[in-house]
């Protein structure tokens, strides 16, 4: 079965992965540049491969033990996560969207850990500082396990998408390092809660696609109802926003009244 | 030890950051669920929309609570 055959899924897949690693290689590229901007290159390189390694043994340990759960247990576990991760995200994107939770500043994460960092003492060993190689290797693990686990979830649904999801993160990844390499600086133009929400709309209508498989439900028009499910998602979303944006509203004029 | 907690903390977090939305939805789930093992012959126009719909619900009631709790602890 080729990419074209698999069609709405297929795209789905690759969407879904590049939007949501492009978001979580921004976050991973932001910590990796105030850690080579303050304690040097090697170190936050050093932390960096370390992690790189270390997520590339995970990946290959628990991939092929994926094929052994039977697929439809596959699919409601992968839909049941990958709800719960969609609409954890949405929720965060429609407050910040109604202006009730600030919005990600990747400046201010900048220098808030460079001023961390500088004020960290430490002894480097063989060129290399710890407190730098371990704050690169956390930040590149913790994302890039989250990256790992979309690649995996979106994959999981289905014969055959490893290959669309796959694509999408290596497109973001390779995006962002090239990227980082050419500003220099954090990316803090991207526009990272509309990417968010996108995320959050995309990864829920997998989420409930995947969960109703998983449950036995045969989706009316099979893989078309996905793209079905992302327009109710979004609108649920575009909704949400006002919904939320209209409580809070009313709150504060109670409080003031008061 | 202590970055391995992090790391475990983190994880978590993937999934859950309000645990009644997690729990909200996990407990819908289950009732869709429960409705299409029950009655085996629910069409599918009806169970797959009703799951998606609760879902929506379930997303709307949370952001409106959390709306309004912020608000009145300004």
């Amino acid at each position: 079965m080729n990419w074209l055959q698999l069609g709405p899924a297929a795209t789905v897949a690759f969407l879904g992965a590049f939007l949501a690693s492009f978001v979580e290689f921004v976050e991973a590229a932001t910590i990796v540049l105030a850690v080579g901007t303050v304690r040097g290159w090697r170190s936050a390189l050093s932390g960096t491969a370390l992690a790189l390694a270390v997520l590339c043994a995970l990946v290959l340990v628990l991939g092929p033990a994926l094929t052994q759960v039977p697929e439809r247990a596959l699919q409601l576990a992968v839909g049941l996560l990958l709800l719960l991760f969609g609409m954890r995200w949405l929720r965060k994107a429609i407050l910040r969207g109604a202006g009730i939770l600030a919005l990600h500043d990747e400046d201010a994460i900048f220098r808030s850990e460079t001023a961390n960092l500088r004020l960290a003492r430490a002894t480097a060993r063989w060129g290399v500082d710890p407190i730098a190689t371990v704050t690169a290797f956390k930040s590149v693990l913790l994302e890039g396990v989250e990256v790992a686990f979309i690649v995996i979830a979106v994959a999981a649904g289905g014969a055959g998408l490893l290959p669309a999801a796959a694509s999408g993160a290596a497109v973001a990844g390779v995006l962002v390092v090239a990227l980082a390499i050419m500003v220099h600086r954090p990316l803090a133009r991207v526009p990272e809660n509309t990417l968010k929400f996108a995320v959050g709309v995309l990864i829920s209508a997998f989420g409930v696609f995947w969960t109703g498989e998983g449950l036995g439900i045969a989706w009316p028009g099979q893989d078309l109802s996905l793209l079905a499910l992302i327009v109710v998602m979004l609108a649920a979303g575009l909704a949400g926003v006002r919904i939320a944006g209209a409580v809070a509203a009313r709150a504060t004029v109670r409080v003031e009244a008061r | 030890m202590r970055t391995m907690q992090v790391i475990l903390h983190e994880l978590a977090g993937l999934f859950i950051d309000d645990g009644s939305l997690a729990v909200a939805l996990l407990v819908w789930c289950a009732i869709v669920g429960g409705a299409v093992v029950i009655a085996p012959r629910l069409p599918a126009t009806v169970s797959g929309p009703a799951l998606a719909l609760g879902c929506v619900a379930i997303l709307w009631a949370n952001v409106g609570r959390a709306a309004k709790l912020r608000a009145a602890g300004r």
